[in-house]
């Protein structure tokens, strides 16, 4: 299978082309209830992850609150 | 006595004490001092997850959101466009849409640029958030975000983590006048006594963060304001004495032997 580099929070990462975005979540370990997401500067509804496939160059964001003022 | 609490967005608080949670040792120590405070909002920052270690605390294992406000914030953001990402990210997360809105200006003074603050309102207001925004101690400019949809005015006491206190009074009296929002002074408190005054000039809450957090004793340091806005509160509802440029004996004067 072909392999694609994507960035995720800035890290450059190496998944599966057409690999889905809920196996990357899956893989990172990600509490997908207590993080929003973004591809490509775009929000992504979280109940869809599995339909959303990953593509060479894409660029995921991955957020969560932390102590802050 | 009747209940006086603090209404913002149309929810009804206990405490006047909003509290940061950034800038402490640890998150256990983060968690007591909320609790210590009374608190019923905290604020938080959005930030990317940590993607290389997993087993990395989260905020959220610590203060239960579902019985303290999160209170999302956009530090650090310089401009419209990054505080509008934060937040709409923010609000992605769990729904949340009060949130509290910091567009910075300057990296060395922290104060806010507030002709990307006021922009950034009206946006946020249109999209249905619910905007608590930190702004300067300028009347004015806390009149155009009343009328861009603000929920809440928050003008700094002194910049950001400076520990100087309240340094404009009278501003925050005249803001005070104008406005029939919540006002809640946002940053630059260093003591407990700080929060009593702002409290004291008419103010509905205030925001603490660094004060607690970098205090010698914090746990300490968060009972102390938690006490000095409950009583900064209760000596303005209690309607303080006119002041008098002379003495005004406090013991009868007849029957003096």
């Amino acid at each position: 299978m072909k392999k694609i580099k994507i960035k995720v929070n800035g890290k450059v990462k190496t998944v599966l082309n057409n690999s889905k975005l809920s196996d990357l979540l899956n893989n990172l370990n990600i509490p997908i209830k207590k993080v929003a997401i973004e591809l490509n500067e775009e929000i992504i509804d979280k109940k869809r992850t599995s339909n959303i496939k990953l593509k060479k160059d894409d660029k995921i964001e991955i957020v969560h609150f932390i102590g802050g003022g | 006595m009747k209940k006086d609490k603090l209404k913002i967005a149309k929810k009804k608080f206990n405490s006047r004490l909003i509290v940061g949670t950034g800038k402490y040792k640890s998150m256990s120590e983060c968690a007591k001092a909320i609790k210590l405070s009374g608190t019923e909002i905290v604020t938080v920052a959005v930030r990317r997850v940590n993607i290389s270690d997993k087993n990395k605390p989260l905020l959220m294992d610590y203060i239960d959101p579902k019985k303290i406000t999160y209170l999302p914030n956009t530090a650090g953001c310089f401009n419209s466009k990054d505080a509008l990402r934060t937040l709409r990210l923010a609000r992605e997360i769990g729904g949340w849409k009060l949130v509290k809105l910091e567009v910075l200006g300057d990296k060395t003074n922290l104060f806010p640029d507030m002709i990307e603050t006021l922009k950034t309102t009206e946006v946020l207001a249109k999209e249905g958030f619910r905007v608590m925004v930190y702004c300067n101690d300028d009347p004015l400019m806390a009149k155009r975000l009343e009328n861009s949809g603000a929920d809440a005015i928050m003008p700094l006491a002194a910049p950001i983590g400076s520990g100087l206190g309240i340094l404009n009074k009278i501003n925050i009296q005249i803001i005070r006048k104008q406005t029939k929002l919540p006002l809640i002074i946002d940053a630059g408190l260093g003591q407990a006594s700080d929060a009593t005054i702002a409290m004291e000039l008419g103010c509905d809450g205030v925001l603490v963060n660094t004060a607690i957090a970098k205090a010698k004793k914090p746990f300490e340091m968060a009972l102390a304001f938690k006490n000095a806005v409950v009583a900064g509160r209760q000596s303005y509802n209690s309607g303080r004495i006119a002041k008098t440029l002379m003495g005004n004996p406090s013991s009868p004067t007849e029957g003096i032997i």
